[in-house]
């Protein structure tokens, strides 16, 4: 780097964070003014960083730094993508048992605004899906791409942008909705001024990947490349069309969308039934799809199931939205092609799950020995749980039972906890001693407890809120034998509570499953190896290892 | 690609023959169960497509063979209920409020739907239990504001109680005592103090003394003179253990300084008469239902049985 190209970079930063203070100043609305401090905040660190990282010496010719080695993968970006994921994981976590226990204790609302079930739902949501899966995505995705592609990131530079810019789009989202600031679409919460910087970050993104595949040195692009692309075209479409909006003015954060009525409805749940699929579907078979046979060393079952099942996947899935809205202003034929096309979309979900685990056929020991490989198999698991369990309640008479209950709850969190949440753990334990030059993890047997403790919660989760949610579904239609109808909505709530309870519990495991994946994964970064007994030793002592011969009487 | 093929060891079937970093891809047939599902679930979308409605056209979209639409199942399902609930309202809108409960058919119907209709619009207020809270009364007990006899519920409820622009709302009003300078500060202690004597938390005192004096200038004239409230105005019984706002220090206090002014909704504006007297039947066999003043000997024993029945 040349002088005038610090002074450049630096000017920038000054210029940014000088805008950002002058916006602060005209903003119309307290929590704009707090955006844009962030932002400010954020160009001054980015200044500070630049001057501080500069290599003064090579810039004024004292000493000649060797050129970047190019024969080695350019895995920063991905090493700060695993640490993002694991810091997400937590923030995540924690603050659905804190909304959990909200539930079931309402004093912990503690009479504020900024720490209501209302503004803390969407920040675990957020968190737990863009900030946990999304920074899981983009770091799988370039490990993912390099490897396959056998060729390293293409614009290395805007790779390390699209890093840091997606974690300024969680804070600014995060933030913003402890402040108020929320579109109130369910999964697309943020305002038009972090849409507009995350539709900045996902073209780089897109940029990014689909340049490294373009200077592949493959004669053929993965599967999993597939499925990653599709993930980030999909959701830059969704992105935008779900968030056409046109602000109140520049320096407000609020902004009125583009749609009115059922119309804008239906955008939102094309949008959000196709986040499940194209953000926590798609890219996680991807994942998948790398991982499982890596960690398997077994080939990929079946090549014709990947592309039948990829193609009808990302077809069906887009039509699938408007199972959202079954019995609401939705015109008639909407609800039964969102209906149709949901039943239709069974088989093709679960050509995923068979691919995967029928790619352990030849390693089916491993689930006794590896607790990676048995995380692996849960996820895949779960996941055909839950594409059977979607379709099933998309159908208009469970549908009548199910929607607004605490079943679909149940129901994502089963596919969340168990589906993304495992196979992304699994994910992460490849990654670590890989990316540190690690022989191995710090501890195999602790990988097991996680699992466990993962398991026993997501057990408590979805079986208290498949109860809870069918309870109430059936409390809410009783009616008496006059014809009236039986529990005030009250009662219902109050029936709840026990429920409540448990699910809290089962989020308690889940977390404590997390933090000793955090103790593990630092411990494995630092370089420490635990001394413990392998997995599969089963005793044997060869001095016991002979037939009782008859003794002779004496 | 093809040149790579190579037999998998472990399961006997040729890979596809192309390889990423170490990954290689099988070349299975995709499973014949699934194929034939994912056909089978095709096929049968084909046919609900052909018998509901699905296809969008430039007006409007296809109605489908059965000729089912959301609407129309409401429709139907509504016209059925009332259809089927229509006599028994017929019968209830005919019988004057006070002859219900002597109707066993009647009276468990109204008792039913009063139930239904009182845990969509008055739980809010009242509770789910009824059992009411600060500032809403409890509708178990026998101790009334404006009377509880059925006839006087019924009245209560399709009026509401100071309810604006209703001209027959039950209205009172309690002047703010303390707020408006009527009583001192000092002289308000002292008639809480008076209070409290006679609701039996407190003993006699110099202050309840000067007290008593206070409340028969002040407040005897709505709440009696010894307390004992008075149903023409809504002036509660001051001299047994329920409390509208609470009887503490604090409360009363705040009740003799500020007064208090509980609004009810006039739900005959809102409700239909049936479901007002339904909803009457169902509070006065809450538990603490009163007889009409001109049946006092014949009612007590059926409104017992009636609360029975609730409770079951």
């Amino acid at each position: 780097m040349t002088q005038e190209k610090l002074l450049a970079k630096v000017g920038l930063w000054l210029v940014v964070a000088l805008l950002a203070l002058v916006a602060a100043a005209l903003a119309k609305d307290h929590a704009y003014a707090v955006q844009m401090i962030i932002i400010m905040i954020v160009a001054l660190g980015g200044a500070a960083v630049t001057m501080h990282r500069a290599d003064y010496e090579a810039m004024a010719g004292l000493v000649v730094r060797p050129p970047q080695r190019v024969d080695v993968y350019d895995d920063d970006p991905i090493r700060w993508g695993v640490l993002a994921t694991v810091f997400w994981a937590i923030a995540g976590f924690s603050a659905g048992l804190f909304i959990a226990l909200q539930l079931v204790f309402p004093a912990l609302n503690f009479g504020s605004e900024f720490t209501t079930f209302g503004r803390l739902r969407p920040l675990h949501t957020s968190v737990v899906i863009f900030a946990f899966g999304g920074n899981a995505l983009i770091a799988t995705s370039f490990y993912v791409v390099q490897r396959t592609c056998r060729a390293r990131l293409a614009f290395p530079s805007l790779a390390r942008f699209v890093f840091w810019g997606y974690q300024l789009f969680l804070v600014l989202a995060a933030s913003g909705y402890v402040l108020g600031i929320t579109e109130s679409r369910e999964y697309a919460e943020p305002e038009w001024i972090a849409d507009l910087w995350l539709l900045v970050v996902w073209v780089a993104y897109g940029v990014v990947f689909i340049g490294t595949l373009a200077r592949r040195n493959e004669p053929h692009i993965y599967v999993a490349n597939w499925f990653y692309l599709s993930f980030i075209i999909s959701i830059a479409m969704l992105h935008v069309v779900n968030n056409l909006a046109i602000p109140v003015s520049i320096f407000s954060s609020k902004s009125y969308s583009l749609f009115a009525g059922v119309q804008d409805a239906l955008t939102q749940w094309w949008y959000g039934h196709n986040a499940v699929a194209f953000f926590l579907t798609v890219p996680f078979l991807a994942m998948m799809y790398y991982f499982v046979p890596k960690q398997a060393e077994r080939p990929v079952y079946s090549y014709r199931l990947s592309i039948l099942h990829f193609w009808s996947l990302i077809f069906i899935y887009i039509w699938a939205g408007p199972h959202h809205l079954h019995y609401t202003a939705l015109p008639d034929w909407a609800q039964t092609l969102g209906m149709v096309f949901s039943v239709i979309l069974w088989m093709p979900s679960w050509g995923g799950m068979i691919n995967g685990l029928m790619t352990l056929n030849g390693a089916w020991d491993k689930i006794r020995t590896d607790p990676i490989i048995r995380m692996m198999v849960f996820a895949l698991a779960f996941y055909g749980m839950a594409t059977f369990e979607g379709p099933m309640m998309s159908i208009k008479a469970v549908n009548s039972l199910s929607h607004y209950t605490d079943w679909t709850i149940g129901h994502v969190h089963a596919a969340a906890l168990g589906w993304n949440g495992m196979i992304t753990f699994a994910a992460l334990y490849y990654l670590t001693p890989r990316l540190w030059g690690r022989q191995r993890l710090y501890s195999i047997r602790m990988v097991n407890w996680h699992f466990w403790l993962a398991t026993a919660g997501i057990v408590l989760y979805a079986s208290s809120m498949w109860v809870a949610g069918i309870m109430q579904g059936l409390m809410w239609r009783e009616y008496g034998s006059n014809g009236y109808l039986v529990y005030a909505f009250a009662e219902v709530v109050a029936a709840m509570k026990p429920y409540y309870f448990i699910r809290a519990m089962g989020g308690v495991l889940y977390l404590a499953g997390g933090a000793v994946m955090i103790c593990n994964i630092w411990l494995t970064i630092i370089g420490r190896q635990r001394r413990e007994a392998p997995m599969n030793n089963p005793a044997f002592d060869p001095a016991r290892d002979r037939p009782i011969l008859p003794v002779a009487a004496e | 690609m093809a040149d790579k093929k190579r037999i998998d060891e472990v399961t006997g079937v040729s890979t596809a023959g192309h390889e990423w970093d170490g990954i290689e891809e099988l070349d299975n047939p995709m499973p014949r169960w699934w194929l034939w599902a994912f056909y089978a679930s095709i096929a049968w979308g084909v046919v609900y497509v052909v018998l509901f409605p699905a296809w969008p056209l430039v007006h409007g979209a296809t109605q489908g063979v059965l000729g089912w639409s959301s609407h129309g199942q409401f429709e139907k399902e509504l016209a059925a209920d009332q259809l089927k609930k229509a006599p028994i309202r017929a019968a209830i809108d005919r019988t004057p409020i006070e002859q219900i409960p002597d109707n066993p058919a009647l009276f468990e119907a109204a008792v039913e739907g009063g139930r239904s209709a009182f845990k969509v619009h008055c739980v809010q207020c009242h509770g789910s239990g009824a059992a009411g809270g600060k500032g809403y009364p409890n509708l178990n007990d026998d101790d009334w504001l404006w009377g509880g006899n059925i006839a006087e519920i019924h009245y209560t409820i399709a009026h509401g109680v100071r309810n604006p622009d209703h001209d027959k709302t039950r209205l009172s009003q309690m002047p703010a005592f303390g707020r408006d300078g009527i009583l001192q500060p000092e002289e308000v202690s002292d008639v809480v103090s008076y209070v409290r004597l006679i609701s039996k938390q407190e003993q006699a005192s110099p202050s309840a003394q000067r007290g008593a004096k206070i409340f028969a200038d002040n407040c005897a004239v709505c709440h009696g003179t010894r307390g004992e409230g008075n149903r023409q105005f809504g002036a509660p019984k001051l001299s047994d253990a329920i409390w509208l706002y609470g009887g503490d220090r604090d409360a009363l206090t705040a009740s003799v300084t500020n007064a208090r002014y509980g609004v009810m909704p006039a739900w005959g504006a809102r409700l239909d008469p049936v479901t007002i007297k339904m909803l009457a039947t169902y509070v006065h066999a809450l538990g603490g239902g009163e007889a009409l003043p001109d049946k006092a000997t014949a009612r007590p024993a059926a409104a017992g049985k009636a609360t029975q029945d609730v409770k079951d």
